[in-house]
């Protein structure tokens, strides 16, 4: 097993857990984590694949490592966004969860 | 870079995935955040194993960083009822199991493709490298960033200052109840602050023939700026000089975008001989206004009771009797 593949197929991995988490999850704040734990996998995915042209070039192709970059800090700026609709919405109705997840007698 | 699969990568990759689903099916969000931040830490290792040293330079200091502090903030703030969950959260009930077989079958789909992908792969790598000396710089990484995609990095910087609008769209929130002036806190800001400028500094200079640039120096910059706050409240409301220095950075882009599609060869296109200089102020101005972007989405809009600019010095905030923190004693 290559090291693309190794890393490549953790990264699924993660992008699976993560999906699972986004939706089944009903906290936003853990719906946000299964976002970033999502992205991750797929940073992570893009940066194996990036790392095959061992042997053919003399580094990995520094494109994917580019969008990557790109990647972390808007995912970064797009969770401080959600983080402070989250804070807002538990000051207006009290619940850290969306509407359609709140049912009587729990927060 | 090793090729080779060792013990390490094996152990990493599980540890990995270990802590991402404790990240995310821990019951207590505490926790959760915290696995999460260890996680980031965790996979900036795996960046520098697959060669990408520049990806985990931003990693530690955003991923792990900035993220993490993030979180925790607005876990204080929602107080203890509001951090409260269920006590299996990711449980598998009924409507989940749905979900659970669609996860599943992505990643299916994701493996087939994974294992049907060519084990070496050219990639665009020999391009971007013969196009090198034409980029004004000699680091791929930020030649890709900044000339041969300039345009993605310029609608990223574009995406950064909407996410600020957004969250100074929102209404003002009470202060924090700040804790005890900490005096090692600030004397750790004072040793670290400078050292983080000059570090970022270096970051965005060496960036051009090494791993760095302004992502990574602004990340720097970013956590210089929070632990500032931590340490001594800053109001980063919507002041005309911060609103300067958060447009700054796109503003600059976008006239050198103009410029060169006005005077040169097209839209973001650099005449090679002046490549290196034209990367180096948009870097330059890129990283000032991502670095404030960020401390801005971290502060958010406090309800402070001055809320007159940012206190330059600390002096001012533990003059007034009543501040909500009267910051470090220096």
């Amino acid at each position: 097993m290559s090291l693309a593949l190794l890393y490549g197929l953790a990264g699924i991995a993660l992008v699976a857990m993560g999906l699972y988490a986004a939706l089944a999850a009903r906290h936003v704040l853990r719906r946000l984590l299964g976002l970033n734990v999502l992205g991750s996998g797929v940073f992570m995915m893009l940066v194996a694949l990036a790392s095959r042209t061992t042997g053919i070039a003399t580094r990995p192709d520094p494109v994917p490592h580019a969008m990557v970059l790109t990647g972390i800090v808007v995912a970064v700026s797009a969770t401080a966004l959600g983080l402070a609709l989250l804070r807002r919405m538990h000051a207006h109705d009290g619940s850290p969860r969306l509407p359609e997840d709140r049912d009587a007698g729990s927060p | 870079m090793a090729a080779e699969v060792q013990v390490f990568d094996a152990v990493l990759v599980v540890l990995l995935l270990w802590l991402g689903w404790r990240a995310l099916a821990s019951a207590d969000l505490f926790k959760a955040v915290v696995q999460f931040i260890v996680f980031g830490l965790l996979l900036s290792l795996a960046w520098v194993r697959l060669g990408a040293p520049d990806v985990a330079l931003a990693e530690a200091a955003i991923g792990a960083g900035l993220a993490g502090a993030l979180l925790l903030d607005t876990l204080a703030r929602l107080g203890r009822s509001g951090a409260a969950d269920e006590a299996r959260p990711l449980g598998l009930t009924p409507a989940r199991t749905g979900i659970a077989l669609a996860a599943l079958g992505l990643a299916a789909l994701l493996v087939a493709s994974a294992l049907a992908l060519p084990e070496r792969w050219p990639g665009l790598a020999e391009p971007a490298l013969q196009q090198l000396r034409a980029s004004g710089v000699s680091n791929p990484v930020t030649a890709t960033l900044l000339n041969y995609r300039a345009w993605d990095t310029l609608l990223e910087v574009g995406v950064l200052m909407l996410a600020v609008l957004g969250v100074w769209i929102l209404e003002a929130e009470p202060a924090l109840p700040r804790p005890a002036p900490d005096p090692m806190l600030g004397l750790l800001l004072r040793v670290l602050l400078p050292l983080t400028v000059i570090v970022a500094g270096y970051l965005l200079w060496v960036g051009a023939h090494a791993p760095g640039g302004a992502f990574q120096g602004a990340a720097l910059l970013a956590a210089g700026g929070v632990l500032w706050h931590l340490a001594r409240p800053l109001s980063l409301g919507p002041s005309p000089v911060v609103r300067a220095v958060v447009v700054l950075g796109f503003a600059v882009f976008l006239a050198v975008g103009v410029a060169t599609a006005v005077l040169g060869g097209g839209l973001l296109t650099f005449p090679p001989e002046h490549a290196g200089a034209i990367i180096l102020v948009i870097e330059a101005a890129a990283m000032l206004s991502i670095a404030l972007i960020m401390v801005a989405l971290f502060v958010g809009r406090e309800r402070a009771p001055s809320d007159a600019g940012i206190p330059d010095s600390a002096a001012d905030a533990s003059a007034v009797p009543g501040a909500p923190n009267p910051g470090a004693a220096p």
